[in-house]
């Protein structure tokens, strides 16, 4: 961050704002997870106000949101690509049939005529 | 030797390699705490009950830490803007409220450990306690860094302010920037393990 001071008093104004309202979002985060709704809506529900907080923190108290640099946005361009593999690793998980036992659909079926002569 | 580009902008990068350079750790650490996200995905998934966090965990008692660890991320901000205003004084203030923010969480989050420890809920005794006592221990772990970090540059590192001062800055912005990734990686733990 660098910049003037007037730019200075300016960010202090725009933290007092993402203060107020990350405190607010605290507290709806908390009353939201009294509401009764089924578990994929209420995950889903903690985690746009999570992101949303998030995203205030890291644009304006971490600066992100004047940054200029390309190879610093590359740089976490990268580490979010590589984040939402790692959060799909478990899918995989899930989706790997290596090693599990099936039935065929046909497998009560009497064998075939020429298996009987043998 | 001095290094160089502590201060001055670097022309390939666009940015001086103060602050490549926590960034290129805070990436780091988003894979660190990413892969426990991950882990906590797969565990949740594939478990065949799961307990809601509110009935093992203090609601309340999280919710004023996540409001301390914010209070800690403004403090912490102001320190930095303090210094742009060049008012040492103000710095050496929010710094400190910073610390004792920081001092207080893990106060509270003691006592939370210490409820559990008394109750037998231990990591061994069930996977959804296992991965809550790592997650939140390695963010602990976290926290305790950025106070050494931070406590330094409140006091001995402070003098620094005299003799170089836009090094000093960049110093405590980059110390900012670790603070604040703490508290992100607190605001997305606090509802995970808590709430749902």
């Amino acid at each position: 961050m660098s910049g003037s001071i007037e730019e200075t008093k300016k960010h202090i104004a725009d933290y007092k704002k993402v203060a107020a309202t990350l405190a607010v979002l605290t507290i709806v985060t908390v009353a939201v997870s009294y509401l009764e709704v089924s578990v994929p809506v209420a995950i889903l529900i903690a985690l746009v106000i999570a992101s949303t907080k998030g995203s205030l923190v890291a644009s304006v108290f971490m600066h992100l949101i004047g940054e200029r640099s390309k190879t610093l946005y590359l740089t976490l361009a990268l580490t979010a690509a590589f984040f939402v593999v790692l959060m799909f690793i478990p899918l995989l998980g899930h989706l790997d049939q290596v090693g599990v036992q099936k039935t065929l659909s046909n497998a009560d079926a009497p064998a075939a005529h020429g298996d009987e002569a043998h | 030797m001095e290094i160089p580009y502590t201060v001055a902008v670097r022309p390939d990068t666009g940015i001086n390699n103060v602050r490549l350079g926590i960034w290129l750790f805070l990436a780091s650490e988003v894979m660190l705490f990413g892969g426990l996200f991950s882990t906590y995905v797969l565990l949740r998934v594939g478990a065949t009950e799961w307990p809601v966090g509110a009935t093992l965990l203090n609601v309340p008692i999280g919710t004023f830490n996540t409001i301390v660890l914010i209070g800690s991320s403004v403090t912490m901000v102001m320190a930095h803007a303090s210094l742009k205003l060049s008012d040492f004084k103000k710095y050496r203030f929010y710094m400190g409220a910073t610390i004792l923010l920081a001092l207080s969480f893990l106060c509270v989050k003691s006592y939370e450990y210490w409820e559990k420890i008394e109750t037998s809920h231990l990591p061994a005794d069930s996977t959804y306690l296992a991965i809550y006592w790592t997650m939140t221990g390695l963010h602990g772990i976290h926290i305790i860094g950025g106070v050494i970090v931070n406590s330094y540059l409140w006091g001995p590192g402070s003098g620094m302010w005299h003799t170089k001062r836009e090094q000093f800055e960049n110093r405590v912005e980059a110390a900012g920037l670790y603070w604040h990734f703490v508290d992100l990686v607190w605001i997305f733990l606090f509802p995970v393990l808590y709430l749902l």
